[in-house]
This record gives C-alpha cells, sequence and structure tokens, in this order.
C-alpha cells in the first residue's frame, strides 16, 4: 500500500511537485530568516558584549548607579587579588580587565602648538600581555588602516576618522587631558601606533584604544579598574548562563550596603541590551509562527484543489471499500512524506543562502550613518544547530494541518452519491 | 442459493419540506450467478437499488440481506468491509486512477484485502487474461481506449472474485462494437466464476445480453422477467 502511495505522489506532478516546491520554498524561507535574524541580532549583541558589556560585568556597586558617566573615581581596587579569586571561582570565563574614560585629545604642531583637539572616548584593555585575547576580541589586526598595533607601552590606536579630524598620523604623538582616579587634571602623552576604522559609527567618530597598564598610569588607577568584563565559554551570549553566573556571584560576593562592593550584571541587564535579546529570542519565533499559519492557508488551498482533483479517486476508493479514515490517514501520510521532502530540499536551499550571507555578509554602512547605536556595518548571517531543524516545523506541520483541513471534505462525503459523482 | 434478499424495501429522499419516494415496497432475490438488470428510464430507482445493494446507502424501510448481513444495520466500517470483500463495481466513466498503470489499477482491491505480492501478480495477471488485457499491465489509463479502460475497470471489479458485481451503465461510454465486446467479457465471467452480475440501464444493447429483466419504473417493479433465449 505505501508503495501504491508513493507511486501516486512521485507520478502525479500535482500531488508532488507542485506541494514540495511550495514548502520548500516556506522551508527555505523559514531557514534563511531564522539564519539571518540570528546572525543580524547576534552580530550587534557580540559587538556589543565585545566593546562594551561584556556577557557579565563587574564593578562597583557605586559605579553601577552611575554606569553611564564612566565614572573611574569608583572603580574596583586591588584588581589584581581580585582577578586571582574570580579566575579560581569561574574557571570557564574569560575575564577581561576594562577602564572606559573621556578625554580631549590634544595634537600639537611642529612647535608643540595645539594644531588639533577634540573629544574622546577611551577603552583602556589589555593590548600588550603575551596571553591576551581582546586583540583578537575586537578583530583590531583586520581593523587596522594605518600604522601598526601598539608594541609598546606609550602606544596607542586612533580611529581613522578621529585622526583625520586631528590631521596626525602613525608616529606622530598626542597628548591625553582628563582627569584621574582622585579627581585632579591629567596630561599624559601618547604614541599613535596606528589607526583603526571599527565599521562601526559611534566608535569611528572619535575613539582611541589604549594599553589598560598605560590608562592606569596616566589615570593614577594604581592596581584598579572601573569594570571586569566575562565572557561565557562559547563565545556567545547565553542568557540562561549569564544569569545563573550572575546569581552565583552576587549571592557571594555582592553587599548591598557597601558602595565598593563588587556587583555583577549581564548583557541583559546593560545598556537596553535585555529587551534586544528578548526581542531577538522572540522574532525566530514569531517567524516561525507566522510562517507556519501563512504556510497552512497556502496548503489548505492547494490541499482543497488537490483534492477536489482526487474526488474521483477519493470515491472510487471509498466504493472498493476503503474506509473514510484510511482514506484521510493514507491523505496525511503522503503530506507527512511531501513535508519532509519539501523540508529536506527547503533547507539545504536555505541552508545554502544563509551560508553564503554569513561568508560573504550585506554591507550596510551607508544606512548606519549618524547610527548612535553599537551596529555592525556589515550584516552575517549565522548558521546555528537550529538552522538543521527549524525548518521541518513549519514544513511539516504546515503541510499536514493544510491536508487535515482539506480532507475533513472526505467525512462528509455521502456514499450514497458516489455512483451520480462517478458518472462525470 | 439467494444471495440477495430484498423485503418491502422504501426508500425516501428529503425533498424540500417534503419527501420523494425512490423505491417504493420492493420484494426481490437474487441468486448466485445471475446476470440480472434493473431497466427503466431516469428516475425510476435503478441506481437508488443498486446504491442499496452495493452497501453505499441504507434502506427507510423494508431490509435488504446481501450475503447474509443486513445492510441497514451496518456500520460505516462493516458497510466498507462487506464491499472490499464482496462487491465489485463498475461505473459508467471507467474511474480509473490516471497515475497508475494497469496493472497497478487492478491490484488496488487486492491491497486493500492485504494479499501477499505473490498472490496479487497471481491475481491481477487472471483478471488481466479474462479481459484480454494482459499486454497493457505497464500502460496507463491515457494510453488507452475506451474499451480497454472499461475493460481494465472490469477487471478491477473481478480480480478478487466478489460475489456479487453491481455495474451502473457501463456501457454508456462506449460505441457499438466496445459495448458488446465488454458485455461478452463480462458474461464469460459470470458464465466461469459464477459470479451475480446485477446492471441499472437503459441501454438496449446491455438489455439483449441479461438473462434477468427487472423493469422499474417510479420507484416500483414492473415487471420482472426471466429470459429463455438470452444473446450469448
Amino acid at each position: 500500500m505505501i508503495k501504491f502511495l508513493l507511486n501516486g505522489v512521485i507520478r502525479d506532478k500535482s500531488r508532488s511537485r507542485l506541494p514540495i516546491i511550495v514548502v520548500s520554498v516556506g522551508v527555505m524561507l523559514t531557514v534563511f530568516l531564522h539564519a539571518y535574524i540570528t546572525g543580524f541580532m547576534g552580530d550587534a549583541l557580540e559587538m556589543n558584549a565585545k566593546f562594551n558589556y561584556g556577557h557579565v560585568k563587574i564593578m562597583t556597586n557605586a559605579y553601577a548607579e552611575n554606569i553611564e558617566l564612566n565614572p573611574i573615581d569608583l572603580a574596583i581596587i586591588d584588581v589584581e587579588d581580585f582577578l586571582e579569586k574570580l579566575n579560581a571561582r569561574y574557571p570557564h570565563i574569560k575575564w577581561s580587565q576594562r577602564i572606559q574614560f573621556g578625554g580631549l585629545v590634544d595634537a600639537p604642531d611642529e612647535y608643540g602648538e595645539t594644531k588639533a583637539q577634540g573629544p574622546a572616548f577611551g577603552l583602556g584593555l589589555d593590548i600588550l600581555s603575551p596571553n591576551s585575547q581582546e586583540i583578537d576580541r575586537l578583530n583590531l589586526a583586520n581593523s587596522l588602516v594605518r600604522g601598526s598595533l601598539p608594541a609598546n607601552s606609550g602606544e596607542i590606536l586612533i580611529s581613522e576618522l578621529f585622526s583625520r579630524k586631528l590631521q596626525v598620523n602613525p608616529g606622530d604623538d598626542v597628548t591625553l587631558i582628563g582627569s584621574s582616579m582622585n579627581g585632579s587634571m591629567v596630561m599624559y602623552n601618547f604614541t599613535i601606533a596606528g589607526t583603526l576604522s571599527f565599521g562601526v559609527d559611534i566608535m569611528d567618530k572619535g575613539s582611541i584604544i589604549v594599553d589598560i597598564e598605560d590608562v592606569k598610569i596616566a589615570l593614577d588607577m594604581n592596581d584598579a579598574v572601573s569594570e571586569i568584563i566575562g565572557f561565557l565559554p562559547d563565545g556567545y551570549y547565553n542568557h540562561k548562563n549569564a544569569l545563573s553566573i550572575q546569581d552565583d556571584f552576587n549571592s557571594k560576593c555582592n553587599n548591598i550596603n557597601d558602595e565598593f562592593a563588587p556587583v555583577m550584571l549581564t548583557l541583559g541587564d546593560q545598556g537596553g541590551m535585555g529587551a534586544y535579546i528578548e526581542l531577538s529570542q522572540y522574532w525566530s519565533w514569531y517567524i516561525t509562527f507566522v510562517f507556519i499559519i501563512a504556510m497552512s492557508l497556502v496548503l489548505w488551498n492547494a490541499g482543497l484543489l488537490g483534492a477536489l482533483r482526487r474526488y474521483g479517486e477519493v470515491g472510487i476508493r471509498l466504493a472498493m471499500g476503503e474506509t473514510k479514515g484510511h482514506v484521510y490517514t493514507s491523505m496525511i501520510v503522503e503530506s507527512v512524506i511531501i513535508g519532509i521532502i519539501g523540508s529536506v530540499f527547503g533547507t539545504f536551499l536555505g541552508l545554502f543562502f544563509a551560508f553564503i550571507l554569513q561568508e560573504y555578509g550585506l554591507n550596510i554602512e551607508g544606512m548606519m550613518e549618524g547610527a548612535s547605536v553599537m551596529f555592525p556595518n556589515t550584516i552575517n548571517a549565522r548558521i546555528t544547530t537550529m538552522d538543521f531543524y527549524i525548518g521541518f516545523i513549519p514544513g511539516v506541520i504546515s503541510t499536514v494541518i493544510g491536508t487535515m483541513l482539506a480532507g475533513i471534505g472526505i467525512y462528509k462525503r455521502q456514499t450514497a452519491r458516489l455512483f451520480k459523482e462517478l458518472e462525470a | 442459493m439467494e444471495i440477495i434478499q430484498i423485503k418491502k424495501l422504501t426508500k425516501r429522499f428529503p425533498m424540500g419540506k417534503g419527501e420523494f419516494t425512490a423505491l417504493k415496497e420492493i420484494d426481490l432475490t437474487f441468486t448466485k450467478g445471475e446476470f440480472a438488470g434493473l431497466i427503466g428510464p431516469s428516475g425510476s430507482g435503478k441506481t437508488t437499488l443498486l446504491n442499496i445493494v452495493g452497501s453505499l446507502d441504507v434502506p427507510t424501510e423494508g431490509e435488504v440481506l446481501v450475503l447474509g448481513k443486513s445492510i441497514g444495520n451496518l456500520n460505516q466500517k462493516d458497510a466498507a468491509q462487506l464491499r472490499k470483500e464482496s462487491l465489485g463495481f463498475i461505473f459508467q466513466s471507467y474511474n480509473l486512477l490516471q497515475v497508475h498503470t494497469v496493472y497497478e489499477n487492478v491490484e488496488f482491491p487486492l491491497l486493500l484485502l492485504k494479499k501477499s505480492a505473490s498472490e496479487r501478480r497471481k491475481m491481477v495477471m487472471d483478471a488481466l487474461e479474462w479481459v484480454g488485457l494482459t499486454d497493457k499491465e505497464k500502460s496507463k489509463p491515457p494510453q488507452l481506449s475506451g474499451g480497454e479502460c472499461q475493460r481494465v475497470a472490469v477487471a478491477r471489479a473481478m480480480v478478487k472474485k466478489p460475489s456479487v458485481v453491481l455495474a451502473d451503465e457501463p456501457t454508456a461510454n462506449l460505441d457499438a462494437k466496445n459495448s458488446h465486446n465488454i458485455l461478452k467479457t463480462m458474461l464469460n465471467l459470470n458464465r466461469e466464476l459464477n459470479t451475480t452480475f446485477i446492471f441499472a440501464t437503459h441501454d438496449e444493447k446491455v438489455i439483449s445480453y441479461l438473462r434477468r429483466k427487472i423493469f422499474l419504473l417510479d420507484g416500483q417493479v414492473e415487471k420482472d422477467v426471466i429470459v429463455e433465449n438470452p444473446k450469448s
């Protein structure tokens, strides 16, 4: 019987080719959109994590309350000891010291007079130590436009746009004018090692990247950092895991009555990223759900047309003694087969297009000009394990639902009219 | 041996606010091996009677026993079981499954009966031999003539060797030559396999082959005639 049904499905193009094409296209769109959204949302999320928020971030209670101001006077002290304890307690997490600071960058002319000045966003991170992962994490080597990465203390990176604004080049000296951890004014000279294009508008406008030890010296932050950020082992943010680490840390280390006690925030707690994470999680399911409904309607119609075409066949099968339940079941089995075949094709096609977008990306630089949120200039899809099976949910379910709805007519059919109906 | 007994059969259909009586107190009996026909104009009740005997419909009043089973008391599953095991149907429009081969069309009733592959092969080839289509087993209906299609339909109805074959206007779509061929084939099968054939027809060609003619008019049996010297 299975062979008989399969022969029918294979030979009758309107029963096989058309529904398979419809399912394949739908599944392809689902897989592609899912990978696209995962990539799009994930890229933005990870970019924010790498540059600023980390997957988790530790700071003092007082710093957390004024986090938008990056108040370095509220930094964590005795950092080396603290990091040792952190590494012992959470060895799977990659910890990194960061100092975010603001200041004025002064570019002198050949006589030492101010040639140009500009406000800068400064990021202190570990560039020079041999085991540092920050260069890879921030993709600094690939972002280099001119010059080289800092190799010695006192060398900094500056955004390319900012360097043009200040009319400075690699090898030139600039002075950072800011305030120390203790509130006093500081002026510190740096040499520009290279210029960067981050591909993130907000960073490209006016930022400098300095080795963490240089920042500590420049801002009088002896054995102190404003933030310690942590990254989960597989490199991708997982809100559930981050929450459990946060709960564990805060229950053991935080003391709300001590403003300098360390507190941990997750990526979701910072800068409105929580809503963004929720949005990215719901988006893929929302799209899948909408697709199931849309596909069901399309396939219901296709099923109805197919059922009309097969009216005679169903009639003859009923007349020959097949029960309505058996005819109905066989049609559902057929739809499962069609759904699986269409889903396999659709998944393959969806993965293929997602792979192209993952490898080559879509440049949206023009659209991101003037953006004040950190967003990548290139959108890349990201293929995850889920993409290998997510298409089967709408592909098979909607096909079966469509057939089930269309097949209800079998039960409404009166066998007493079969002779008359089969006359035509 | 009586295989169909019809006692005081009345069939009414709702029509508007009232009812239309399609069959009125029919009493008939069919024995094994009959080659009988229900003859009458449109609306005389031929197809309604065929429907009820074929367990596709139920009586409003009276009783119809087919192979000892009361049609009025059968549920949907039992009725399907009766059709599957003991009844064969031949339709005016062949109603073959277009994407399946001749072999597969004839094989289908045996698949429902869950016969083994070897049994099916033998039974299908026998049936195709009865109707002279062994060389067409791999053809599909669109490649066949009308006469050949109807012969496939006959083979499909006969392959499981049913006790009763019900044929509704089986020659309506055939020319005279093919009509005679198909009727001769059915007559031969009736003789060889002792299968009961009941036709619903008003076609003179069919009528000329019948061994028993039951004339229906306005839902009642007008005449029930045993033919002395039928065409063979």
